[in-house]
């Protein structure tokens, strides 16, 4: 028996072997990297200096940053929200609707990855310029005055952010409202709850791991938002993102921008282990509550 | 007085499927009134409509004078207890109970209370803080009770409550059902396929099919006095003959010329196939002429070795003893007679030590008063499926639903 168990052990971590030579190569080490760079000089040609130094976590007490990492924060939050906000009854319909319509919205959902990213923020700038379709339209219908600017500012960032992370939301929440026992609804319906009643108090913690999931899948790729406040947004509307790659390539100062992106590692560490301390609490047996 | 519950020409339709044709049915106060039919009968849809989840194409639903056809769910006095219990899981068994008078914004020391005391009468002090998946399908049916009891309902409507347990913990919940229904004092709306369930708790039942109630009565007059040959053969176990009605019995045949001439239109003689004329009551007075079933319960079929003493109205017929099953307290014959395998169930009384029991393969004798057997009227070619099944396979024990199968075959 003895003898049989060995080989499988070695297999299995044969099996495991690559992933974790993957995770530490591709991820692992990097992390790592970044995290020492910020602790290393920068010097004049754009390298890293020789020797350590404090110098950079110095400067990220610049009176510029707080207010760029705030509104990494709200933004990431406001989109993460309002996602969530417009999936949930959407991923409540979709699993409502007959399996054969269901399956075209969910093609529908799926439908924008056919195209780039790159390309479908650009057609959003196409869209959202002062001579695009959609300023001419809302000018036409007396919704804004012309001098309105659509684009280069944070409503613009917010906008797109939201199109584009919407089916990262809708995904999971979906998948946690089709398993959903719809006959709970009625069963508080039965003792009185209204429609909204039991939204909230059944249906809405029925499928919380999908809103958990749905929560992390949006906010955290939100924080490390680049591309679309580059593309759609101004010099009002920067994130954290834009300010590392400022100071990688237009500053040149690589020790910066890994100080930048220690710190944004370190802020998706704590929705994470939020989150993971939400569902252990989900799990443990339940503690004495009173009415 | 009106009717405390009723269903005044209640019709629903999915499609082309009739769930509810033109139903009128009334439930008093208090009452334990089963819904029974096979799978597909409408009886769900029935009580789904009651608590609110449908809404019937015509008709109307009263309850205690107040129409509330078009009232809501939740604004609705009645509670429901699911199939599958619907149990919310997310919350604890205490915060389950407590959902309906939370939802009715009752004052903490009030809620505290009556969940209190509804886990007192289900016996589950103890759990309270266990969330559903942490207890028995028996537990949870409990819990679901008391859920909906805690709400003080009009009328408690059970959607086949004891479908998901197994026969033991059936057994025990009937009795425990049966004590609740006796201290809530409320009506209890109980829907099921089990024929067993429905006879040993309710105080009448409405026997369902296709959208229609077949019968409606005490458990008794439904075994006793079927009304169709559905009812006959969903209800308990029973014979068919496929007989025609003949001339009525002659008194002067029998009495010997004791009585002057007397035709005694009660009794009817019966014409079946290969078999001699059977004699049979004849209350619904089925003209001569008329195809029927003749349907005979097999515990009111005697059987003997001897040929039994001829008496009025008694029936007899000779047959060959194809199988003999013995269950202690009672023994199961099968009979051949002709094209028919005849059903017998003898009751055990006294055990005699030297007594020859009838074996597989014997000449007997069988007989029954002609006040046993029941003409019921072919009303449809589909009844003509209901003789084909064996006997056996229209319900063994009381307490197995082995008829709904039967029945759904005899529909379709």
């Amino acid at each position: 028996m003895s003898g049989r168990a060995k080989p499988r052990a070695w297999t299995e971590w044969l099996v495991t072997m690559p992933s974790f030579v993957w995770l530490g190569l591709l991820f692992i080490i990097p992390t790592v990297l970044v995290f020492a760079i910020t602790f290393r000089p920068s010097d004049p040609y754009g390298g890293i200096g020789a020797g350590w130094t404090l110098e950079t976590l110095k400067t990220l007490g610049n009176p510029n940053y707080p207010a760029i990492v705030w509104r990494t924060i709200w933004m990431s939050a406001l989109t993460t929200g309002l996602c969530i906000l417009l999936a949930t009854p959407m991923s409540y319909y979709l699993s409502r609707v007959s399996p054969r319509l269901r399956q075209w919205l969910l093609l529908l959902v799926i439908l924008p990855f056919w195209t780039s990213f790159l390309v479908r923020v650009f057609a959003w700038k196409v869209l959202l310029h002062p001579d695009g379709f959609l300023k001419h339209a809302l000018v036409w219908l007396h919704l804004i005055s012309p001098d309105t600017s659509l684009l280069y500012n944070a409503g613009a960032v917010l906008l797109v952010m939201i199109y584009t992370e919407l089916p990262f939301a809708i995904l999971p929440i979906y998948a946690a409202a089709e398993k959903f026992d719809y006959r709970l609804i009625e069963a508080a319906k039965d003792l009185g709850a209204g429609s909204f009643r039991a939204f909230v108090s059944v249906f809405l913690p029925g499928i919380r791991v999908g809103l958990l999931t749905a929560f992390l899948m949006v906010f955290i790729p939100s924080l490390g938002s680049y591309v679309i406040p580059d593309i759609v947004g101004g010099p009002t509307s920067e994130m954290i993102g834009n300010k590392i790659a400022q100071r990688t390539f237009v500053d040149r100062n690589l020790p910066h921008a890994a100080g930048l992106s220690a710190f944004l590692s370190v802020a998706v560490l704590v929705p994470m282990v939020a989150v993971s301390a939400l569902r252990r609490k989900n799990t443990r047996a339940p503690n004495e509550e009173g009415v | 007085m009106s009717e405390f519950l009723e269903f005044v020409d209640v019709s629903k339709n999915y499609g082309a499927i009739k769930a509810s044709d033109h139903v009128s049915l009334s439930v008093k106060q208090g009452e334990f009134f089963s819904l029974l039919g096979p799978s597909g009968c409408g009886k769900t849809t029935l009580l789904r409509m009651l608590a609110g989840f449908e809404s019937p194409d015509s008709g109307r639903i009263l309850l205690d004078g107040q129409d509330i056809t078009d009232i809501p769910p939740y604004q609705r006095k009645v509670n429901t207890i699911f199939q599958n219990y619907a149990l919310f899981p997310h919350l604890s068994l205490w915060d389950n109970i407590a959902f309906g008078l939370r939802v009715a914004k009752c004052s903490k020391k009030d809620i505290k209370e009556r969940v209190e005391k509804m886990l007192a009468l289900i016996q589950m002090e103890d759990q309270a803080w266990k969330k559903p998946d942490q207890i028995s399908g028996g537990q949870k049916q409990r819990v679901a009770i008391a859920r909906a009891l805690v709400n003080q309902p009009r009328v408690l409507l059970l959607d086949e409550p004891l479908a998901a347990l197994d026969l033991k913990l059936r057994q025990r919940m009937l009795i425990e059902l049966d004590l609740i229904h006796d201290q809530a004092g409320i009506t209890f709306l109980y829907v099921t396929h089990d024929q067993g369930e429905a006879m040993s708790l309710s105080d009448r039942i409405a026997v369902m099919r296709s959208g229609r109630v077949e019968q409606l009565g005490t458990p008794a007059q439904i075994y006793e006095a079927p009304r169709t040959s559905f009812v006959a053969a969903f209800i308990g176990d029973t014979n068919f003959f496929d007989g025609t009605v003949a001339e009525p019995v002659d008194q002067r045949a029998i009495l010997r010329g004791m009585l002057p001439a007397v035709v005694d239109k009660d009794y009817s003689r019966l014409v079946i196939g290969d078999l001699p004329d059977l004699e049979c009551f004849n209350d619904k007075q089925i003209k001569q002429g008329e195809h029927v079933f003749l349907s005979v319960r097999p515990e009111k079929l005697s059987i003997s070795r001897e040929e039994p003493e001829r008496r009025p109205h008694v029936n007899m017929l000779r047959g060959t003893v194809e199988d003999v099953i013995y269950l202690g307290s009672q023994t199961k014959y099968w009979v051949r007679v002709g094209e028919y395998r005849i059903s017998i169930v003898r009751q055990h009384t006294r055990f005699f030590l030297d007594e020859k029991p009838i074996k597989w393969g014997e000449e007997v004798w069988i007989s029954w008063h002609a006040d046993d057997g029941f003409m019921l009227e072919k009303y449809s070619e589909q009844d003509e499926n209901l003789l084909r099944l064996p006997p056996e396979a229209v319900g063994e024990t009381p307490v197995e639903p082995a008829p709904a199968p039967a029945a759904e075959e005899a529909r379709t």
